[in-house]
């Protein structure tokens, strides 16, 4: 490579790499997060949208460039060069995107770690006498949140979630409380444990990032904190039946005190204050 | 190695075959018919298939379900996933391009097993038209094209039957066309010929069919316990009866990932061909073009359960299976790297063929990318099954495959015909479908990320703007298929008088009249070692000169 | 492979197209049996995921005897050094001998599918019964639906080796061979299911 072009291809390089980390950081196509989890996914997401966006308009440019520069002049009639392989080329661009795999692996691997996703499934929710400890959880992401030590696993709420064509039922074993719309305490760390009725089903709170099939005969678990006050939707996000695009509820996420008069309200068992 | 090649003799003789159009209607065991029915037939289930897309972007238009009822749509959308999948995508760059370049390209008459090809491709229009009359019968299946149960087995009985009969049929033709293929390039090859002289599509449809020959029957097998699950009650995925669902998907996509290679590698293989003979280079690394074919395959078999990952599997598994899928872009990266390269330095002919294969290039490169962020489990555990996964999948197999299918049918059509088509309609298909396709596909990444979810007749009135935006991408799409129409048809009776060699390709297809001969040849097959030698000077001096290329090449 | 005298009868264009090359119908047949083999394997992987995550109820009964199964294995293991030998006696062109081994093959199919029934008939559970009864009963049945198009086949080419001028002969083997493939297939095939489901 003379020192001409080496030049040339820095010069591309600094600002496409400016662009698309410029992309990454300001273009923000996700809604309000609302949890502990969504910080971390937005983390993660940045740098993905950052990557991609280098590697697409690279490719983009690379090729667009190509076209125009080496569009066939009307009266040529020859062929190109036979170049048919160059053995630094071929392994640097098999190096780069090796680089990055490796790279977004285990950024990805220390982001699921940072919700929780990594932490045995066996030790969820043991705390809580409503659940067996024989019982096989199947998983979910956040079992065990971020920043969860021992005593604030204590602390989870605890909300078994019944899942059914086409609605979502929300179980508070502490003050026996059924309701249709979910509510929480900012702050709280949350813990569910899911099942549904007849077909899977899934949870998915877009403002917290987190989605987990409810499925039959086999309970999964889902953990979060959610950071945010307000109401957010709980959408299905899998096909159910005909009214799947119908099954939705909402999230109330509110201040302690207004969750204690919720509460208060609707227990059948009155909770002796601490 | 035993060869095949009947005792010849080059006087012309009368076949015995049905005469003109009406072979393409019969039994016909001539693999270049074979080839032209296969994508005849594809796309006319394509034309349905689109027809169901626009009405479910219709539907779209407005939150509320109103254009058709709700059971409707989902019968619609799985007919819609299904008929692209089955009957579009995997016969055409399968049974369409490879029946008719396969034994051109192996040097062969046809292919291994001629009558297994002609009842490969005959069930496929009695299975197709099975599927879409279940609609009038009792109501399509409606639980997507992936079938999950338990929805598949509480949902109506009759429609979901016919849709396990019809996909089993399906994939019974295509495992029959991936042993013929697979025998044809192992055992049918030309003397002389080596494995590493081939042109890149037959590494393409090895790679594929030793998929299809390895996953299709599991997929068999686990729709025939679904169906023992509807109809004896059986409970295998029925948890009622003590069955796991989650084992389902897991055959599913054991079936399903590398399906989707199916539907791409020979799209790769066609680019392939496409692009060194209109930018007059060699194809760019044929070596490592050989090796991450077969590394995708092998990759292929290892990464199903990126479709599962909200589906209670266990952290270790999400774990393996992130890393396992994120590896997949090195070998196709490699792919891309060096098809630029062979456009680089080249003498592009900026041509209807090679603009979509640049739109291919660009397309799939974006939902390639957008596949590997989905392969991290903590990104995918937002954005599964929403529309950013729909705009992943669309970007690969339409901005990806359906692309290299037109491109493929403006390369190949004089061979196809002996007639050039209208390249100013070529162009302009193009930039509609382009434009079309990137207004209708690209804002749904954002309503996915947003919270929208897939499957939905009914929606948060929030995104109904957007929706909007991408149904008028999909109505473009719809009318840039006219053009298209038009000129494949009436180039047939009007267009330009090819010649031969129209490109002055060196791929062996095209070194024999067009369209070709019954027996593809007059003398024998001519021995091409060098599919790609553009620029090479002997090479291009033979083309140049107007002697007999087959005696040619076959003497030197 | 026509004869030449044929070619010249017959457009060669046609034949370009109608031959079925017999060279490679073996390969064709093995490859479809990997295909087929894939079936199997997924049955088999959805059985031990079953085994391993999903409990037996305790009031649902899956027991298994193991004596008859045994038997089974011998049946088939014997069945396939039996077709071997007619295999060898064609190959010598001993048609006679090529047929008496090809009966006692096709008997020894017979015998294995006659007590698979039996088995099926004595099974304290019935294919609905749970989980385990339903897989062992699918994996089984399509088993057995393999042994009995084997015996069929076999049947077939017994039938059409009756003489050393008959259908199947020394020059034209290709028959023989192909059924002796796919009998040894569904042989070891079978040899893996007994382990699966009766030993493990
Ligand atoms: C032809 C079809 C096709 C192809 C080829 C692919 C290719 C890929 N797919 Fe896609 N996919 C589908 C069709 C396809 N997919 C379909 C139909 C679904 C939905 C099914 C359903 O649920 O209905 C789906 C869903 C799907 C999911 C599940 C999403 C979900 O439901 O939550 C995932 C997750 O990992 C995924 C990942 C990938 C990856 C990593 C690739 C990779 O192979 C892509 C590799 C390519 C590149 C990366 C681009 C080129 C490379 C470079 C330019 C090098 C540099 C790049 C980097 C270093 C990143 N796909
Ligand atoms: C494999 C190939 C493939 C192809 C090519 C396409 C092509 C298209 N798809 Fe498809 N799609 C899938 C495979 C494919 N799709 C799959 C697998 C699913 C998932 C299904 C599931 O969830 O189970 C899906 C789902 C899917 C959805 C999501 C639905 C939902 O989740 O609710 C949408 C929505 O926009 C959509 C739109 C489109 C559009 C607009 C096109 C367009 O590109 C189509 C363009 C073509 C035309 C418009 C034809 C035009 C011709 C005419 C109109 C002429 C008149 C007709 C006759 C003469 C008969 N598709
Ligand atoms: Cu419940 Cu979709
Ligand atoms: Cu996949």
């Amino acid at each position: 490579m003379s020192t001409r072009s080496a030049l040339l291809t820095f010069l591309l390089v600094v600002p496409l790499f400016a662009i698309g980390i410029w992309i990454g950081q300001n273009i923000n196509p996700l809604p309000i997060d609302a949890s502990t989890n969504a910080s971390v996914y937005d983390e993660l997401f940045r740098v993905l949208f950052s990557i991609g966006s280098i590697l697409f308009l690279g490719f983009v440019g690379l090729l667009t460039y190509s076209l125009f520069k080496f569009r066939r002049k009307p009266e040529d009639k020859g062929d190109g060069l036979a170049i048919e392989d160059n053995l630094p080329l071929e392994i640097l661009w098999t190096a780069i995107p090796t680089i990055v795999i490796l790279f977004v692996g285990l950024y990805s691997y220390d982001i699921y770690d940072r919700m929780g996703g990594m932490q045995s499934l066996e030790h969820a929710g043991h705390n809580h006498e409503s659940m067996v400890s024989k019982e096989r959880i199947w998983g979910g992401i956040g079992s065990g949140s971020i920043g969860s030590t021992k005593e604030s696993l204590n602390k989870e709420l605890f909300i078994e979630v019944t899942a059914m064509q086409f609605a979502f039922l929300f179980h508070y074993p502490k003050g026996d409380i059924i309701s249709g719309e979910l509510h929480v305490p900012v702050g709280q760390p949350i813990s569910m444990r899911m099942e549904s009725k007849d077909v899977i089903h899934a949870f998915w709170v877009p403002e917290f990032r987190i989605k987990q099939d409810v499925i039959p005969g086999q309970p999964t678990i889902l953990n979060f904190t959610p950071t945010k006050a307000g109401k957010y939707p709980i959408i299905c996000a899998e096909l159910c039946g005909p009214y799947h695009g119908g099954m939705r509820s909402t999230v109330v996420v509110e201040e302690q005190k207004e969750y204690e008069n919720w509460f208060e309200k609707n227990s059948k068992t009155p909770i002796t204050k601490t | 190695m035993t060869i095949s090649i009947q005792p010849q003799d080059n006087s012309p003789k009368e076949s015995l075959q049905p005469k003109g159009w009406m072979t393409y209607f019969s039994f016909s065991l001539d693999h270049k018919v074979i080839g032209l029915q296969y994508l005849v037939c594809g796309f006319i289930f394509y034309l349905i298939g689109g027809l169901l897309a626009s009405a479910m972007r219709i539907e779209l238009t407005s939150p509320i379900s109103d254009f058709m009822p709700r059971d409707v749509y989902n019968q619609v959308l799985t007919l819609h996933g299904t008929i692209m999948i089955f009957l579009w995508i995997v016969p055409v760059v399968n049974g369409g391009f490879g029946n008719y370049l396969i034994p051109f390209y192996v040097g062969a008459r046809d292919m291994a097993f001629p009558r297994l090809n002609a009842v490969a491709f005959w069930m496929i229009p009695p299975s197709g038209l099975l599927l879409i009359s279940s609609y009038f019968i009792n109501g399509a299946a409606q639980s997507g094209w992936t079938a999950y149960p338990p929805l598949s087995i509480t949902t109506p009985a009759a429609g979901q039957i016919i849709w396990i009969i019809s996909v089993l049929l399906l994939g019974g033709s295509s495992i029959f066309g991936g042993i013929n293929f697979i025998a044809t390039i192992l055992k049918l090859r030309r003397p002389g010929l080596k494995l590493m002289n081939l042109p890149m599509y037959c590494w393409a449809m090895l790679g594929t069919s030793i998929l299809v020959v390895l996953s299709t029957p599991v997929l068999a097998g686990t729709l025939v316990l679904l169906s023992f699950d509807i109809v004896a009650h059986t409970g295998f995925f029925n948890p009622a009866l003590g069955g796991n669902v989650v084992v389902y998907q897991h055959l599913f996509w054991f079936y399903s990932h590398p399906a989707v290679y199916i539907m791409v590698l020979p799209a790769f293989g066609l680019v392939s061909e496409i692009i060194p003979v209109h930018s007059r280079k060699p194809l760019f690394g044929y070596t490592t073009m050989v090796y991450s074919i077969l590394a995708i395959v092998v990759l292929g078999f290892v990464v199903w359960a990126h479709h599962m990952f909200t589906s209670g599997t266990p952290p270790w598994m999400r774990l393996f299976f992130t890393i396992a899928t994120s590896f997949i872009a090195v070998p196709t990266g490699i792919k891309f790297f060096n098809w630029v390269a062979t456009l680089w330095g080249g003498k592009i002919s900026i041509n209807s063929a090679i603009l979509f294969s640049c739109g291919f290039i660009i397309n799939f490169v974006l939902g390639g990318i957008t596949g590997v962020t989905l392969a991290q489990v903590p990104f995918d555990v937002h954005v599964h099954d929403t529309y950013y996964v729909v705009a992943h999948f669309h970007y690969i197999v339409y901005g990806g495959t359906v692309f290299v299918i037109f491109a493929s049918i403006y390369h190949w059509y004089p061979k196809f015909t002996g007639r050039m088509l209208n390249e100013n309609l070529g162009r302009f298909h193009f930039a509609l479908t382009f434009i079309g396709f990137n207004l209708c596909f690209a804002p749904q990444h954002w309503l996915g990320l947003n919270g929208m979810p897939r499957r939905v007749a009914e929606y948060d009135p929030q995104f109904a703007f957007v929706n909007q935006i991408s149904t008028v991408g999909a109505l473009l799409m719809a009318i840039s298929t006219l053009p298209f129409l038009w000129n494949i048809i009436q180039s047939a009776f009007v267009g330009e008088k090819s010649g031969d060699n129209p490109w002055n390709a060196l791929t062996p297809e095209w070194l024999t009249s067009s369209p070709p001969p019954v027996e593809n040849w007059l003398g024998e097959a001519p021995l091409i070692t060098k599919p790609y030698g553009y620029g090479l000077k002997e090479e291009s001096e033979k083309l140049v000169s107007e002697e007999d290329i087959d005696v040619n090449l076959t003497n030197q | 492979m026509t004869s030449l005298t044929e070619t010249q009868q017959q457009s060669q264009a046609t034949l370009a197209h109608e031959g079925e090359h017999p060279d490679y119908r073996m390969f064709g047949l093995a490859t479809f049996l990997v295909a087929d083999g894939m079936t199997f394997a997924g049955f088999f992987a959805a059985y031990l995921t079953y085994k391993t995550v999903n409990p037996i109820a305790p009031d649902s009964s899956y027991e298994l005897e193991l004596a008859l199964p045994t038997l089974n294995t011998i049946l088939l293991l014997v069945s396939s050094a039996t077709f071997h030998r007619a295999g060898k006696a064609l190959r010598i062109g001993n048609s006679k001998l090529c047929q008496r081994w090809l009966i006692i093959t096709s008997t020894l199919g017979l015998a294995f599918l006659t007590s698979q029934m039996v088995e099926y008939f004595t099974l304290p559970f019935g294919l609905t019964d749970n989980l385990y009864a339903s897989t062992f009963y699918a994996v089984t049945g399509f088993h057995g639906l393999h042994v009995t198009l084997g015996t069929i086949m076999i049947l077939i080419v017994w039938w059409q080796s009756r003489s050393p001028d008959g259908r199947i002969n020394k020059t034209n083997q290709f028959p023989l061979e192909a059924a002796e493939l796919y009998w040894h297939f569904v042989d070891g095939i079978w040899v893996i299911l007994f382990i699966i489901f009766y030993l493990l």
